[in-house]
């Protein structure tokens, strides 16, 4: 268990060992490298909200959150698009005591690691993104591992970087601009997050899905979306339209079960206090202006 | 017992989706699924052994939560439903009537597959599977031996993606068992017309406390606990018609 602000040192069962040897470079130098090679690797994306991020504070955290996250990237292996499980920025026990350190540890080296695992079985890798939005189609061609795993990679790395330590959570807040259209959407926040919740119910959601809030099509509209077992809204064919994700919230049992066993709302009520909604803003930002799936490390 | 009572009602609400459909017909089916032993409400069911009894298999911290708090959540929202459908029914408001079908369904349902599950549960080392008789070779005629059975109905139960159940059934119209799975609680004998013998929750609920993630463990260590003289009771009762 991780004592300090590092990162869990987890790896998926397919890292291979390139991933082991660092080059001993300094900081600056390597989030230089890093920028490069997450242009060319993952796309401008990553870059871009990299570039993001350096413009920020340089706290010891931020600086080791970057580098974190960095490191995935510099030791992704030669083939491009190639998975892997994405440290967590902060320690398992961070998020209590609203979600508990033993469901985030099995969560992310469990769950999250099977679903990577599985999500091409030997076939060749199609980057993460793309496989969103043919999911449906793929599953003809490739089985429903592609549609239920690769669902799953995305979710959950989208997931654990939407999320922070409460103590961080509460400082942080909505854009100006993302404000603005929750309030045109749904009113307000405490009406979203009202709706947020009844959307997420037992009964409204039903065994094992998400639920999310994301920017329709047109880009002038939130929209509240359920998702059944590892499906989400920017695979074609899953909503009325291929819409994108700002925030998500897994609900499957093993999202909760240790700490709430059956109490799903007060999971619900309860996780509010570990969204960071600079990042939150952040995707909104990102997917206004590009009309696409907000990237995710790993 | 409630499952017979549950079964063709729910099968004929589940078909209210249309209009035409014979308003006396409609007020029937409503009646007969309102109707329940204790006097127009659905009960949780006591179970023929204590909690601590499916041990090591299954936890007595697992039977109580999945009991008192899953199991009876479905019973009272089930209630809450009927009483819905009672008053939609009564007022012959169509649109309500159809709103509710998705909770009848995961309530009904719920109530059905666990009544069921804990039926043909037993305490470990309880129940052999029968040497002669009925199940014997109704296994033996479809999968060859009770290995190639377990094996294919282990693997289904497995292979769930997200929550769901996975079931041994009787065939009338083939005369033959098979197995299925079906999706959250949907009820496997008004979504397949197969008759229910042996039924294997794979909700994360039913394992996480014990196995966390590791559903192959659970599956593979539940056949300790299946009572199969219920199974065989429940076959030779579904041959007979």
């Amino acid at each position: 268990m991780p004592t300090s602000a590092n990162t869990a040192k987890q790896h998926s069962k397919s890292a291979p060992a390139t991933q082991k040897t660092k080059p001993s470079l300094t900081t600056a130098t390597m989030t230089k490298l890093s920028l490069a090679l997450s242009a060319i690797l993952v796309g401008s994306a990553s870059a871009f909200s990299l570039d993001m991020k350096a413009q920020g504070g340089n706290t010891r955290r931020e600086l080791l959150q970057k580098t974190a996250g960095l490191a995935t990237s510099i030791a992704v292996p030669t083939i491009a698009n190639a998975y892997s499980v994405p440290d967590l920025n902060y320690p398992f026990e961070a998020l209590e005591p609203y979600i508990d350190a033993p469901t985030m540890k099995i969560h992310h080296d469990k769950h999250h690691v099977a679903n990577i695992n599985k999500a091409t079985e030997g076939k060749p890798e199609v980057d993460i993104l793309e496989l969103q939005l043919n999911a449906l189609e793929a599953v003809s061609l490739r089985g429903p591992a592609v549609r239920n795993n690769g669902g799953g990679h995305y979710n959950h790395a989208f997931f654990w970087d939407e999320m922070a330590p409460p103590d961080e959570a509460k400082k942080t807040k909505p854009s100006s601009e993302l404000e603005a259209m929750i309030n045109k959407s749904f009113g307000s926040m405490d009406e979203m997050k009202a709706a947020f919740e009844a959307r997420a119910a037992p009964g409204a959601l039903f065994g094992s899905g998400w639920v999310w809030v994301c920017v329709n099509q047109a880009g002038d509209e939130l929209k509240l979306v359920g998702t059944p077992n590892q499906d989400n809204p920017l695979m074609k064919g899953v909503a009325d339209e291929v819409m994108f994700p700002i925030l998500g919230l897994d609900v499957w049992e093993h999202a909760y079960y240790l700490k709430y066993q059956n109490r799903r709302p007060e999971y619900v009520s309860n996780w509010w206090n570990v969204v960071n909604w600079n990042k939150v803003s952040e995707n909104f930002a990102y997917v206004k202006e590009k009309k696409a799936g907000v990237p995710v490390r790993g | 017992m409630s499952s017979k009572l549950i079964s063709p009602a729910l099968r004929a609400a589940l078909n209210v989706n249309s209009s035409k459909l014979n308003a006396e017909t409609t007020k029937l089916a409503a009646a007969y699924l309102s109707s329940a032993p204790a006097g127009g409400k659905h009960e949780l069911p006591g179970l023929k052994y204590d909690y601590g009894a499916l041990e090591p298999v299954i936890s007595a911290e697992t039977m109580t939560i999945h009991h008192t708090k899953h199991h009876q959540t479905y019973v009272t929202n089930l209630n809450a439903s009927l009483e819905k459908l009672d008053a939609a029914v009564s007022s012959g408001d169509v649109s309500s009537i159809l709103s509710l079908s998705g909770a009848l369904k995961f309530n009904g349902g719920g109530h059905i597959n666990h009544t069921l599950f804990w039926e043909n549960l037993t305490s470990k080392g309880s129940s052999e599977f029968p040497s002669s008789g009925a199940l014997k070779e109704a296994v033996e005629a479809r999968f060859g031996s009770v290995d190639e059975m377990k094996k294919d109905l282990g693997a289904k139960s497995i292979g769930v993606q997200g929550s769901g159940w996975g079931w041994l059934g009787y065939n009338a119209a083939s005369g033959l068992i098979e197995t299925a799975t079906c999706p959250n609680q949907d009820p496997l004998q008004p979504t397949t017309g197969l008759i229910p013998l042996l039924g294997i929750d794979v909700w994360e609920h039913a394992y996480y406390v014990d196995y966390r993630n590791v559903r192959p463990s659970y599956v593979n260590a539940i056949w300790d606990v299946i009572d199969w003289k219920v199974v065989e009771e429940r076959l030779v009762k579904a041959k007979s018609g």
